[in-house]
C-alpha cells in the first residue's frame, strides 16, 4: 500500500531511455533518434511532437492514427496503427490522420435490404479494379478486397462478417485507385444485416413491452424504499446464474421476473 | 514482444494447474466468493483508500469535498481565459442545443434531440466517436430476458456494485431504460452477437447474478460508436459537427441560465464563441490525469474538461472520491502497458492466477475488490510475477476458455485481442495474459437528477461526467448503458427546455471572474496553472527545454 507508482515509474522510464538502444526514424524524410522500444506514436512524442490529429484512443481500435512508412531500398509501403507498431531502424513515415472519404446519407430503417443498395448508393462500387491494394493497406489484416468483391456481388451478410474488425482508420480508401471508401460501404453492410436481415431479439421486444406496461413498477419501488441493511439482505439471497448454465437457465425464485 | 524465458518458465505453473482448474470449472466448483465483509476489508489495498491521494477542494460548491489531487489541482487553477479578453458580443454560432463531447453519449443526445425537433450543434476536442466508448470492449448490461431477468436484478446488482451508496432515482432510470436502449440500437442496426433465432447472447460479468452482458464480438463499444456516429452523419442538416474544438468555457446568461460556451480550435488556435439555448456536457471521464500514476486505459481526450467547466459554473460534484480501476489492464509486453483486457475473458471462465500458478481470487468479483485482491497479491504478498520492467502482474489465464469452450472459441469471440497479441508474439489461445489495474473510470462526476439535469438551468450532463449512477463502483457494462440511456435522455430534455421557450439575455463570464476571485480568497498558489487540460502532456521534457521562444498555457503551446 505505500508504495506508490508514480515517482520511481517516471524515474525508471528515464533511466532506461538514457540506457536503452537509440535508433533512427524518419519523420516525413526528417531524422529522429528513439528508443527502440517505442510505438511510432510513442516515439512521435519523443521526438518533440504534441499530437492533435493522429491520435485517438492509444489502444489500436478508434482509427485515428493510420500510417504508412517504408524502408531505403524498399519498393513497398508498409501500413500500421501508429498506437499499436514499433518503430524500426530507417522507417520513413507519414501519417494519414484524415482522408476525406464520400459518406452516403440514408435512412437506414426504410432502405432495402438488398444487396444492390450498396451499389445504388456507392456506385463507385463497380470501378474496383481488385488490384488487392486495400487488402494490403489495412492494418487489421481484413481482407478488404474480399469483402468489396462481396459488395460487388450483393452479399451483404459476407460484407458485413468479413468486415466487422474495421477501425475505419481510411487507409484503404487513401490508396484505392478506384477512389472507394470501403469503409463507408462496409458499415452501410453492417447496419443494413444487423437491422434488417438478422432476424430481431423477440425477447427484448418482449422485455420493451414489459417496461412500457410497468411490470416492474412495484417491484422497484420496494428497491427504492428499502434501507441499507434490508438491500443488502436482498442483495445477499440473489440467486445467482452459474457460469456453465445453458442459456435456457431458471431461476428458483420467480417473483421478480414482472407482473 | 513475445514473452521472456523467465515467464515462459513461469507459465509452465500455470499450464500445470489448468486440467485441475479446468474440470472444477466444468464441475460448477468455483474459487470462494468474498463475503460483504471480506470484500469491505480488501479494500484498503485499493488506490481510493490511500489518503495520501486526496486532498481537499477549496473553492467552488463542493468545497471541503476530499477527492484525488489530480483532480483538484485542475479544480484549483484559472481559466485558460481572460475574461475580459472575450468579446461575447460577436457571437460565431447559434443554435438550440450545443452538445460538447462527441462519444456515446453526446452522439445519442444529438439523434434524440434531433428527434424532438432541435438543431444540434456538437463541439468536440477530437474526432467524433474518440471517446472512451469506442474503446469499452465487454459489453452492455440489459435485463431483457424476463423468463429469468429483470429490471429489479440488475437494480440489485448495480447496488452491490455501487456498495449502496447509488442514486436509486438513477439506477432506476438506468435499468428500466436498459431494455429501450438496446431495442433502439437493434433498430439502428448495431451488429450484436446473437444466436441464429436472433436471440442476444450474453455472458457474465463481474457482479452480475445473471448473464445480462450483450455483446458486439470484443468490440463492443466501437461498434455501438460507430453505428451511432454513421447515424449522426446521417443528419448533416440538423446536426452540425465541429471537430478539434474544445470547450473551454460555459457562457451563462444575465438570469444564471447556460447558453453556450466559448471553444477553442486546437488547429488555428482561436477562441469561438457558440450562443445555445441549452447545453448538454458529455465529455466523459479523466483516465489521462493518471491518478496516483497509474496506466490508464483511456482514450487520449480523457482528461475531464467538462466537468471542470460546470464545476466553475456552479454544479456540484459527487462519488468522485472513488475512481475505477480496472483489474486487467495488460503490464506485458511494454508497448501494451495499461491496455484494456475485457473483463469478458472472466466472464468466458478464465482464472486469475499469481506466480506459483494459484488462484488466490474468485475472477469475478466487482471490479474494486477484484483490483484490490490483485495489488494485495503483488505488492503484500509477494505473489506477483514480476515484468522485464521492474513492475508485477498476474496471470490471466485465457487458454482455459478454449480449453472449456472448444477449440477457437477466443479466436471467435476475442479477436481484438488475439490479433494485438499475436503481432506481439503471444498467442493468447495457448499462453495466459500479464494484467495488473490500469485507470479505467471516473466513478463519479457532476451532480445530476433522471432527467439529466444540472442546478443550472438549460445545463444538462451525460456519461462518465456525471456522478451518482453507479455510486462508489461502477459494474461491467454498466458504462455503455449508462451513456445511451442518459444521453437519449438528455437530448430528449434539452429539445423540451429549449421549445419550452427560453428567456433570452445578456452572455456572461461573470461565474469566471467570480471564480478567480474565490481562488485568489482561498490563497491557493496557482502557479501558472490552467484548466482544462485539454490534451495530456506527453512532451518529451529534454525537447521543452530547447523550445525557447514558446510558451505554454497549461499543457498546450
Amino acid at each position: 500500500m505505500s508504495k506508490t507508482e508514480t515517482k520511481p515509474k517516471k524515474a525508471a522510464a528515464k533511466d532506461k531511455a538514457a540506457e536503452e538502444r537509440l535508433v533512427p526514424i524518419f519523420v516525413m524524410g526528417k531524422r529522429y533518434e528513439v528508443p527502440a522500444s517505442l510505438t511510432i506514436q510513442k516515439a512521435l512524442e519523443y521526438a518533440g511532437y504534441q499530437l492533435v490529429r493522429g491520435c485517438g484512443c492509444r489502444g489500436g481500435i478508434c482509427g485515428a492514427c493510420g500510417t504508412v512508412y517504408r524502408f531505403p531500398n524498399s519498393y513497398r509501403i508498409e501500413v500500421g496503427l501508429a498506437c499499436q507498431t514499433v518503430v524500426q531502424p530507417d522507417m520513413y513515415i507519414a501519417q494519414i490522420p484524415f482522408f476525406p472519404g464520400n459518406k452516403a446519407v440514408y435512412d437506414i430503417e426504410s432502405l432495402p435490404a438488398v444487396g444492390a443498395t450498396l451499389g445504388a448508393l456507392y456506385p463507385e462500387l463497380f470501378k474496383c479494379v481488385g488490384c488487392g491494394t486495400c487488402t494490403r493497406s489495412c492494418p487489421m489484416d481484413i481482407d478488404v478486397l474480399g469483402y468489396v468483391s462481396k459488395a460487388v456481388q450483393a452479399d451483404i451478410a459476407a460484407v458485413a462478417e468479413g468486415s466487422f474488425d474495421c477501425v475505419m482508420c481510411g487507409l484503404c480508401a487513401a490508396r484505392c485507385p478506384a477512389e472507394e471508401v470501403q469503409y463507408n460501404i462496409a458499415i452501410l453492410a453492417r447496419r443494413l444485416y444487423a437491422r434488417h436481415l438478422v432476424p430481431q431479439a423477440k425477447h427484448l421486444a418482449a422485455a420493451v413491452k414489459a417496461v412500457e406496461n410497468k411490470a416492474f413498477g412495484q417491484a422497484l419501488g420496494e428497491l427504492k424504499k428499502m434501507s441499507v441493511d434490508e438491500l443488502k439482505k436482498a442483495y445477499k439471497a440473489l440467486e445467482t446464474e452459474p457460469d456453465m448454465a445453458e442459456e435456457f437457465w431458471l431461476p428458483r425464485d420467480k417473483s421478480y421476473l414482472g407482473e | 514482444m513475445p514473452y521472456t524465458p523467465e515467464l515462459n518458465e513461469l507459465i509452465k505453473k500455470v499450464e500445470k494447474t489448468r486440467p485441475a482448474r479446468v474440470e472444477k470449472k466444468r464441475a460448477g466448483e468455483e474459487f470462494q466468493g468474498m463475503s460483504l465483509q471480506e470484500r469491505e476489508a480488501i479494500l484498503k489495498y485499493h488506490p481510493d483508500f490511500k489518503e495520501e491521494g486526496r486532498t481537499e477542494i477549496l473553492v467552488g460548491p463542493s468545497k471541503g469535498y476530499r477527492i484525488a489531487k489530480e483532480m483538484v489541482s485542475l479544480l484549483h487553477a484559472k481559466s485558460r481565459l481572460d475574461p475580459d479578453a472575450v468579446d461575447l458580443g460577436h457571437v460565431d454560432y447559434e443554435t438550440d442545443v450545443l452538445i460538447i463531447g462527441a462519444g456515446g453519449a453526446g452522439s445519442s443526445a444529438a439523434l434524440i434531440a434531433r428527434e424532438n425537433g432541435a438543431r444540434v450543434l456538437m463541439a468536440t476536442k477530437l474526432r467524433i466517436g474518440d471517446a472512451n466508448t469506442m474503446m469499452a470492449e465487454g459489453g452492455i448490461q440489459a435485463a431483457i430476458k424476463n423468463e429469468k431477468d429483470s429490471p429489479y436484478y440488475h437494480y440489485l446488482d448495480v447496488l452491490g456494485g455501487g456498495h449502496f451508496k447509488n442514486d436509486p432515482e438513477l439506477v432506476e432510470t438506468l435499468v428500466l431504460e436498459a431494455p429501450k436502449v438496446m431495442a433502439w440500437l437493434e433498430k439502428l442496426g448495431a451488429m450484436f452477437s446473437k444466436f441464429e433465432d436472433g436471440r442476444l447472447k450474453a455472458l457474465h460479468g463481474g457482479g452480475t447474478s445473471r448473464k445480462r452482458m450483450h455483446y458486439a464480438g470484443d468490440i463492443t463499444g466501437a461498434e455501438i460508436m460507430r453505428t451511432l456516429r454513421d447515424e449522426v452523419k446521417n443528419h448533416p442538416d440538423d446536426i452540425k459537427i465541429l471537430e478539434f474544438s474544445a470547450a473551454v468555457e460555459l457562457i451563462l446568461n444575465e438570469s444564471g441560465a447556460c447558453a453556450g460556451a466559448v471553444l477553442f480550435n486546437l488547429e488555428t488556435e482561436e477562441y469561438i464563441i457558440v450562443r445555445a439555448k441549452a447545453v448538454i456536457l458529455a465529455t466523459g471521464g479523466s483516465g489521462r490525469l493518471h491518478i496516483q500514476g497509474f496506466t490508464t486505459t483511456n482514450h487520449y481526450g480523457a482528461t475531464g474538461d467538462g466537468l471542470i467547466l460546470a464545476y466553475r459554473a456552479g454544479v456540484p460534484v459527487r462519488f468522485l472520491h472513488t475512481v475505477q480501476y480496472h483489474p486487467t489492464g495488460a503490464i506485458f509486453p511494454e508497448q501494451a502497458e495499461g491496455l484494456l483486457i475485457t473483463e469478458k475473458f472472466r466472464g468466458a471462465g478464465a482464472n486469475v492466477l499469481n506466480i506459483d500458478g494459484e488462484q488466490f481470487v474468485y475472477e469475478r468479483e466487482p471490479r474494486d475488490v477484484e483490483s484490490a485482491a490483485f495489488i494485495r497479491e503483488c505488492l503484500e504478498r509477494g505473489k506477483g510475477v514480476p515484468t522485464p520492467t521492474g513492475k508485477f502482474g498476474v496471470w490471466l489465464d485465457s487458454p482455459m476458455i478454449d480449453a472449456l469452450k472448444g477449440e477457437g472459441t477466443v479466436r471467435k469471440e476475442f479477436p481484438g485481442k488475439w490479433i494485438l497479441f499475436h503481432r506481439y508474439g503471444i498467442d493468447i489461445t495457448k499462453e495466459p495474459m500479464l494484467v495488473y489495474p490500469t485507470l479505467h473510470y471516473q466513478n463519479g462526476g457532476l451532480e445530476i437528477n433522471n432527467r439529466t439535469e444540472t442546478r443550472v438551468p438549460g445545463l444538462y450532463a451525460a456519461g462518465e461526467i456525471s456522478g451518482g449512477i453507479h455510486g462508489e463502483n461502477r459494474l461491467m457494462g454498466n458504462s455503455l448503458l449508462d451513456v445511451v440511456v442518459f444521453g437519449r435522455i438528455a437530448g430528449c430534455a434539452a429539445a423540451g427546455y429549449v421549445q419550452s421557450g427560453v428567456k433570452d439575455g445578456a452572455l456572461s463570464l461573470d461565474h469566471i471572474r467570480a471564480y478567480h476571485r474565490e481562488l485568489e480568497a482561498a490563497r491557493i498558489p496557482l502557479d501558472g496553472r490552467v484548466a482544462p487540460m485539454i490534451l495530456p502532456d506527453y512532451s518529451n521534457p529534454e525537447v521543452r527545454k530547447k523550445q525557447l521562444t514558446t510558451k505554454y498555457h497549461g499543457t498546450l503551446r
